[in-house]
């Protein structure tokens, strides 16, 4: 029997096997931001312990600064400069790669790291936050850590480690008009529970899969942690190879041609043993958004919200859905389309790469956000935003009536300082629709940016296709 | 680390599944850069009636005389999913968490949980809910027990429902340890793994 991936990035990254059934397992790179990453390397100092490898360390500044135009230090969340100035103080006494505001290779920490070829594939890679299972949409083996593990990592060059079961996810099929990456992992996240990956490292394979550019699979693995997975990853393939070939920190002529040849290697053997197998087929796929308080509270936006009496499910669950509805002001068997908005939301680590914001911009051109809905883009990285203002997609987004920021992860959470306001109705291309999580009791509605562009446009929560077929005319007046 | 052997207290339910990071310690109360300060931000969002404020909500079950002295947690699915803040454990500890009850846990909240002496046990959803039944009859009579070495939670009426944990997990929190500290000992394996390993030509570029 053949080796999955997985099987050959754990054989390879294995320092020893410990007495007691884990695992010491190499970590060739940290990525580090001010959230989490100043707390991990002052403490570390604080126990007298030094950063062992600075060289593979990278950290950046992208979770609490402001985005507006002309930030500086200073944050709208209250005390948010100290997270900054200290993790800068602390970033540059341990001499690790730092990208501060004004860098331009300053952004969100899983955007910068393939854009500036730090993930690459067969690297193990973490961070103290848990969306760098983004980073396996290279073929990268990479997690979200604590920052207590993180300190290790940084002491250690390893990490101790349980070994995960593995899972493919076999997706078939062919994606319709205007459905995408984000609403394949909605919908898997739907079918199967946000506790469906609970255990397990996912391998995203099949048809599907394969066909996806390099930032869509970015997208669909950045949600593998909210299918409480350990994380997920695709083969890489030419497509991945062709994007990594170049970037600043990537592999350079012979060095290239070397990594190319283990890349390459890395394929699951036909007949390779997986834990578990899941399926699905995104042929009849329609735009997804969420309706509740989970990313597994999702249903394609022309089915109605399910009603948790009618459903086989435990009295957690049951409990769980009744509070949800209760929180986002729903009714069971209603729908989400149609539902007014007072925000949309187009960024975070998810969906604001340079092809996330051409395919809005391809819904905003010529139109206007509707009154009352307060729009805003926040491009992914400081790269990104320079790439899509040279294309003058800034233009269609400004003169639409978004607010066009500078890059971090902005209101993807709010951490005190601003939010989209009390109990507003959000619709978002981020990964999360916890309870507050945009806002004071904000009710977030999860989608792809294609369907926030479209619901901006329209004041209410729309199916993209309907703009891009013309159902919709709501013309720039 | 703070030792976990074995305690006894009271056990408070909140019976919902995917119990999130942001619900244990929202963004907004992760006010310094430290890992002291949390426990008036636990569960802020349910815990006070509106955002900022410390106003008391009567309906969360810690306002509630005696779960206001809980030391256990017993919840549904999936409980600390999404962020990685670790926050969320030092919160729980702060306040005097020492063992959430869960079918399932997120995966970095649990590794968090480990390295903190916060014991995160897994048992069925129905074990839970019984262990809910029995406590919300007597909250202060009926404690659990909890031992580590035997892998064991048990009522006030003898029963006792066996869980596993990882022997490496077990281990870390039975004596306390630094795991930063064990693996920096072995350092000469280290060395030896990046002398040998044949990617080190484009995985570890000199700098």
């Amino acid at each position: 029997m053949g080796n999955t991936i997985f099987d050959m990035l754990w054989r390879d990254h294995q320092v020893r096997a410990l007495s007691d059934g884990s695992s010491l397992i190499y970590i060739d790179r940290v990525f580090l931001h001010e959230r989490t990453g100043g707390i991990a390397l002052k403490s570390l100092t604080d126990a007298g312990r030094a950063v062992r490898r600075p060289s593979s360390v990278f950290c950046t500044i992208d979770h609490i600064v402001d985005t507006f135009p002309g930030r500086g230090d200073d944050t709208r969340m209250p005390g948010g400069s100290a997270f900054i100035t200290t993790t800068r103080e602390m970033a540059q006494k341990a001499g690790i790669n730092f990208f501060d505001i004004g860098d331009p290779r300053q952004g969100i920490v899983h955007v910068v790291s393939p854009e500036q070829g730090i993930a690459l594939p067969g690297l193990t890679l973490v961070c103290p936050d848990s969306h760098t299972c983004t980073l396996g949409g290279l073929g990268a083996f990479a997690w979200g850590i604590g920052s207590t593990d993180g300190e290790h990592a940084l002491a250690t060059s390893t990490l101790r480690i349980n070994r995960p079961k593995s899972m493919q996810i076999w997706l078939d099929g062919t994606l319709r008009e205007g459905v995408g990456a984000k609403d394949i992992i909605l919908a898997l996240i739907g079918k199967y529970t946000a506790a469906g990956g609970s255990g397990y490292m996912l391998e995203f394979a099949g048809p599907a899969a394969q066909a996806l550019p390099v930032e869509a699979r970015l997208t669909l693995c950045n949600m593998a942690v909210e299918f409480s997975a350990f994380t997920g990853l695709i083969a890489p393939d030419d497509t991945v190879f062709e994007y990594v070939a170049g970037r600043p920190f990537a592999p350079k002529g012979a060095v290239f041609d070397a990594a190319l040849s283990y890349w390459r290697t890395l394929q699951s053997a036909p007949d390779a043993h997986f834990d578990k197998r899941l399926e699905l087929d995104v042929s009849q796929l329609s735009p997804q958004v969420t309706w509740g308080t989970s990313p597994a509270h999702v249903a394609g936006i022309d089915q109605p919200i399910p009603d948790p009496s009618q459903l086989a499910v435990d009295a957690s669950t049951q409990t769980s859905l009744e509070k949800a509805l209760n929180y986002m002001d729903l009714q069971p068997g209603s729908s989400v389309e149609g539902l007014p908005i007072g925000g949309a939301f187009i960024g975070s680590c998810t969906n604001s790469r340079l092809s996330d914001l051409r395919r809005a911009a391809a819904i905003l051109k010529g139109r206007k956000v509707a009154e009352g809905v307060n729009a805003i883009c926040v491009p992914g990285s400081s790269q990104v935003k320079a790439a899509a203002e040279a294309e003058g997609l800034h233009h269609v987004f400004q003169d639409a009536g978004f607010s066009w920021r500078e890059s971090g992860c902005s209101m993807c959470f709010y951490a005190g300082g601003e939010s989209f306001g009390h109990r507003q109705r959000v619709i978002t291309s981020t990964n999360r629709n916890f309870e507050s999580r945009q806002g004071p009791e904000t009710r977030s509605h999860l989608a792809s940016p294609e369907t926030v562009a479209a619901s901006a446009i329209c004041g209410a929560i729309t199916d993209p296709r309907k703009l891009t077929r013309g159902v919709v005319t709501r013309d720039a007046a | 680390m703070k030792p976990f052997t074995q305690h006894r207290g009271i056990a408070a339910p909140i019976l919902r599944i995917n119990v999130d990071t942001d619900a244990i310690i929202p963004s907004r109360e992760m006010k310094t850069v430290s890992k002291a300060g949390l426990a008036d931000g636990l569960f802020a969002g349910w815990r006070y009636l509106t955002q900022g404020s410390r106003d008391i909500n009567p309906d969360f079950v810690l306002n509630q005389d005696p779960y206001n002295s809980a030391t256990i947690l017993l919840s549904g699915e999936n409980f600390g999913c999404g962020s990685s803040r670790e926050h969320a454990v030092w919160a729980l500890a702060e306040y005097g968490i020492r063992a959430v009850i869960a079918p399932t846990f997120g995966a970095i909240f649990y590794n968090n949980c480990i390295k903190n002496g916060l014991l995160p046990i897994e048992l069925p959803d129905e074990t839970i809910r019984s262990l809910a039944k029995t406590v919300e009859q007597d909250p202060r009579q009926e404690q659990l027990a909890i031992d580590l070495n035997a892998c064991a939670v048990t009522t006030s009426d003898g029963t006792t429902h066996s869980f596993t944990i990882a022997p490496t997990h077990q281990e870390m929190l039975l004596e306390g340890l630094d795991s930063i500290d064990m693996t920096l000992k072995m350092l000469p394996d280290i060395e030896a793994f990046e002398a040998t390993d044949d990617r080190a030509v484009w995985a570890r570029p000199a700098c």
